[in-house]
């Protein structure tokens, strides 16, 4: 199932290496990282050379090398959620997960990312999980919040 | 086509229109320092060693010669006090990486540049680019690329091709001001496919 989407993707951008970084980006959500087999796939059907692939995915922290969590906990550390209280978000969270930041559990559940300045410092101590935010965070309300993800 | 007349270190010099100021001055004869330029390849402007003052309509600024085009009536001095500062800091921020490299040493003596100024980080690549850019222009092959980003970033060649193509071609080793690219390929060849057999890759000039 998984596969057919993968090679539908590809096949969307075919012949077009402009759209390299778009059927990267969504691979990446589909899979939650980019095999070897996938980037060599890529790479031949949009006509870009195996290592400018190789180079882009190595330079942008939106894709991964390595298999990630279903979802991407990501706990703003940047000044502002740092003054509010993001150090013990963060502790919370880790607790919660068992996770160190760029970690990612056995069973593929979390994985835990650290983010200096999510862009949200109004509503700091920030969370964000699968790209949904979550402002005002307390380490007494990240359980809750993180129990609705499976 | 028509000519531009520009003034180098004093000098009227003549270039066509779209030859850059690097152009310009090596045509007639005034050296720029360069180490990610190569004759073959497009201009990279990445090493920023070939700084050089401009000025025009009155304006005086700093640009990189390899990208900036001839203009008329442009005034170029290639030493001035500020631009020989601007390139010792860079010979001083690249030997951090490469103290030993022998065209930043020769360039170190040239400028009096420290060359412990900076805390060493010896990656021995100073990234300029050479290789990845040679192996991607003139030969086509991309067996080498870069990886990573900010200070993580670093060459690698991509062991299928390198494995295929490298052992017979080689043309990118003499490109590189320091050693790092045959050390970089001596270590993907022992990691991942077998050297061209009966010839050791340190015989290598």
């Amino acid at each position: 199932m998984s596969e057919q989407k993968i090679d539908g993707i590809i096949e969307k951008y075919r012949g077009k290496p402009g759209a390299l970084i778009h059927a990267l980006t969504e691979i990446q959500h589909e899979l939650h990282w980019l095999p070897r087999e996938v980037m060599e796939k890529v790479a031949e059907a949009l006509e870009v050379p195996f290592s400018l692939v190789r180079q882009i995915v190595s330079f942008y922290k939106t894709f991964s090398l390595t298999p990630k969590g279903r979802h991407e906990v990501h706990v703003c550390t940047g000044m502002t959620c740092h003054l509010r209280g993001a150090a013990k978000l963060m502790a919370k969270v880790a607790e919660i997960t068992g996770l160190k930041p760029g970690e990612t559990d056995t069973d593929s559940r979390f994985t835990l990312e650290r983010g200096s300045c999510l862009g949200s410092c109004s509503i700091g101590p920030e969370l964000i999980v699968d790209g949904k935010h979550y402002g005002r965070m307390t380490p007494d309300k990240v359980e809750d919040v993180l129990k609705r993800y499976e | 086509m028509t000519d531009i007349v520009l003034n180098i270190d004093g000098k009227e010099v003549t270039a066509a229109a779209g030859a850059t100021v690097l152009d310009a001055a090596r045509q007639a004869g005034i050296h720029i320092p360069t180490l990610c330029h190569f004759e073959k390849l497009e201009a990279y402007g990445g090493c920023r060693l070939c700084m050089v003052e401009s000025e025009s309509r009155g304006k005086t600024s700093y640009v990189v010669s390899c990208l900036y085009p001839v203009e008329n009536g442009l005034v170029v001095r290639t030493r001035s006090a500020k631009v020989d500062k601007i390139r010792r800091l860079i010979i001083e921020e690249l030997m951090a990486h490469a103290p030993e490299a022998p065209e930043l040493v020769a360039l170190a003596r040239e400028y009096g540049a420290d060359k412990d100024r900076f805390e060493k980080e010896p990656i021995y690549c100073i990234l300029c680019g050479l290789c990845e850019r040679y192996c991607a222009e003139v030969k086509q092959k991309n067996a080498i690329g870069f990886v990573g980003n900010g200070p993580e970033r670093e060459i690698s060649f991509v062991p299928e091709i390198a494995a295929k193509e490298c052992n017979d071609c080689k043309e990118c080793f003499p490109l590189c001001p320091t050693s790092y690219l045959q050390a970089a390929f001596v270590l993907v060849e022992s990691l991942t496919f077998a050297p061209a057999a009966a010839e050791p890759v340190a015989a290598q000039g």
